[in-house]
């Protein structure tokens, strides 16, 4: 494909990669990881151990991180696990990065609900910004995927940037947020919709009123 | 509408609901999610008492409440409960593994019980746990809920520190340990045994069955797979009764219901509701009708992006249940409900779902792992026209061909929007066709 990624120089990525090892506290939190699964069956911790060390290599890169081959083969061992189980699980779920991000992973959801809310006009906003799909932008700020249903569909259209959701977007109100981290501030996240807090029916409330402003216990109604 | 009961039977009760039936009171998130606060809302609240009724009377109130499974398939969640092993023979432990991983397009309400009403799942994931003498509770969630997976680790640990969970839970004398697990983004690992697989370490591709999870599921061991939701809702339903439970809904579809309503209505949400409600009072009432009105609606996709669509004048006055959306030629799935105006390119939308299930096929059985993207490719060229007017029904076919032919139900469900696009709309699609080869005028948008 034309258009895929370039997988890195691995020579170059060996050099870069070859001595990764888990921080003290990847290495802790790893540990407690392995142990919710019983003896013998550590593999089960085995997406959890990749997205630590994902996180760990966007720590030390300043971007979302991704999976060099030598970082794949330390998860390997230290699950006891052959390189290619792992390598295999790495390319079947949509969370790895196979290739490095930028600082930002602007993943904008394009499934039908958020289609049906406008979903190509923020796909449009992120064009025209300079950003194209599956590639980063010069800066190294901005890496652009659409990505299928995030499960937010009552308040779409909406897209996930790094660890956070932007909902009920338009393509206004994308421009602001790419603006905002751009600048280096974190906007609010959640919905982006004045007057709305979760996905109740914006305005009027049409049920659980009495929520709103007190823990209401309905239990004397019983 | 028809209903199953004789007509001696007081008419079912298919809501509005009131404030006080309503499980998940903090649904939006107004209060905190944390154990004071669901406590102070009801939660935790002698839930030694309910594990004292025993796992028999545990099961058969489950069962006597009619819930049905909240996942989609609709399996009776208390009968499910029963088929797992009353002892073991063999030392092997039994687990219980809550299934998080929301993926379907449409879906959105197990995000909202994790992040606003954790307690609820937890403490169902207990009691549920106890009733099928499960050791551990896996909640798989998927992996792009980050935050509300760490409410949820966060409510997990309020529970061991209170002694909820873990050793002597809840004072019960029973040890029962609940683990998040996170996904990866992977859709197929939905499906049970994709789960189970994902579970084990491996990539998430489902297993044959049988044996089924409740004979050798997770690490071989007997294994029950549950939605977020069928737990969640367990505790209530022993609190305050069985017949409490089935008094909403009609024969065969009880309970209360999370829907997820998308798309062109003017005020989406999520909101629990009676099963069985009325399609236009749940638009009515909770959403503000359609966008420009009743007569501006097009079609509605009500269960989740698996099912087939419903055109307006069927769906219109059709009971929001397993059975009403099944009569239409549908299903309730999930109760994400998809509302499409008169505005929406209906072949694109459903192309849009053929380009899913495409990138989700997970590769294991050739006609699903061809035929999805086949059949995307040709709704491709459907949406533009570019096409003979005979692919129409070579397309159905193919659907035919892949529907049935694999391990698990994603064959089924990249078969079935298709199928229910050329049942309701094979003219909009031939319109394209002969306006592509210039045979009719253009015209405005007619769908």
């Amino acid at each position: 494909m034309a258009d895929a990624p370039q997988i890195p120089d691995e020579a170059a990525v060996r050099a870069q990669w070859g001595d990764f090892a888990f921080t003290s506290a990847n290495m802790a939190r790893a540990k407690e990881l392995i142990s919710h699964y019983p003896e013998g069956r550590q593999a089960s911790a085995v997406l959890g151990l990749l997205d630590l060390a994902q996180r760990q290599v966007g720590e030390q890169t300043n971007t979302q991180g991704w999976l060099p081959v030598p970082v794949i083969e330390y998860v390997a061992q230290q699950l006891d696990m052959p390189y290619m189980r792992v390598y295999e699980v790495v390319t079947f779920f949509g969370m790895f990065n196979m290739v490095p991000v930028g600082r930002f992973h602007v993943q904008v959801c394009g499934t039908t609900p958020c289609m049906l809310r406008g979903s190509d006009d923020l796909l449009e906003t992120c064009y025209k910004r300079g950003m194209k799909k599956r590639a980063t932008t010069a800066d190294g700020l901005f890496t652009l995927s659409e990505i299928e249903c995030i499960g937010n569909c009552a308040s779409g259209a909406v897209v996930q940037i790094n660890d956070d959701n932007y909902e009920d977007l338009t393509a206004e109100r994308l421009d602001y947020i790419l603006d905002e981290l751009a600048a280096g501030r974190q906007p609010k996240t959640g919905t982006q919709e004045p007057g709305r807090h979760t996905v109740e029916p914006v305005g009027e409330p049409t049920n659980l009123a009495a929520m709103m402003t007190e823990n209401h216990d309905y239990r004397g109604e019983w | 509408m028809a209903d199953a009961t004789t007509p001696s039977a007081p008419p079912a009760f298919v809501g509005p609901l009131a404030d006080k039936d309503r499980i998940f009171t903090n649904l939006y998130g107004y209060q905190p999610w944390n154990l004071d606060a669901a406590r102070k809302r009801g939660d935790w609240d002698e839930t030694k008492k309910l594990l004292e009724l025993g796992q028999d009377q545990i099961i058969d109130t489950m069962k006597a409440s009619g819930l049905r499974g909240r996942g989609g398939a609709g399996f009776p969640t208390g009968m499910k409960w029963s088929f797992m092993p009353k002892e073991s023979r063999d030392g092997r432990p039994s687990f219980l593994v809550i299934n998080a991983d929301e993926s379907e397009p449409g879906s959105c309400k197990d995000r909202e019980i994790i992040r606003h009403d954790p307690h609820k799942l937890i403490e169902g994931a207990l009691v549920a746990g106890f009733a099928m003498r499960a050791r551990a509770a896996y909640i798989y969630i998927r992996g792009e809920y980050i935050q509300e997976a760490k409410v949820l680790e966060a409510a997990i640990n309020e529970a061991y520190a209170a002694g909820l969970i873990g050793k002597n839970a809840c004072k019960s004398g029973y040890d029962f340990d609940v683990f998040v697990h996170r996904g990866a983004g992977a859709y197929i690992c939905g499906e049970e045994t994709a789960m189970i697989e994902s579970l084990e370490g491996k990539k998430g591709q489902p297993r044959l069955k049988p044996p089924f999870p409740a004979g050798a599921g997770l690490y071989g061991c007997p294994t029950t797979v549950n939605n977020v939701e069928s737990i969640a809702v367990a505790p209530t339903i022993l609190r305050r009764g069985a017949a409490w439970f089935a008094g909403f809904g009609r024969e065969n579809n009880k309970g209360t219901k999370l829907f997820q309503i998308s798309g062109h209505v003017n005020r989406p949400c999520v909101v629990e509701e009676s099963m069985s409600i009325p399609f236009r009072e749940l638009i009515e009432r909770h959403c503000g009708g359609i966008r420009g009105g009743w007569d501006n609606l097009l079609a509605v996709i009500p269960g989740g992006s698996s099912v087939p669509l419903v055109p307006a004048a069927e769906i219109m006055d059709a009971p929001m249940d397993f059975d009403g959306l099944r009569a239409v030629g549908s299903g309730l799935g999930t109760a994400g409900v998809i509302v499409m105006d008169k505005s929406t390119d209906i072949v694109r939308a459903i192309a849009r779902l053929s380009y899913f299930y495409k990138h989700e096929s997970c590769g294991q059985c050739t006609p699903c792992r061809e035929g999805t993207g086949w059949m995307w490719r040709v709704m491709e060229r459907l949406v533009r026209g570019d096409a003979e007017v005979e692919e129409i029904d070579m397309l159905l076919q193919v659907t035919k061909q892949v529907e049935g032919h694999t391990i698990c139900a994603l064959g089924d469900a990249a078969a079935w929007p298709i199928q229910g696009l050329i049942r309701h709309f094979r003219p909009e699609i031939e319109r394209r066709i002969a306006v592509k080869r210039g045979d009719a005028p253009m015209m405005e948008a007619a769908e």
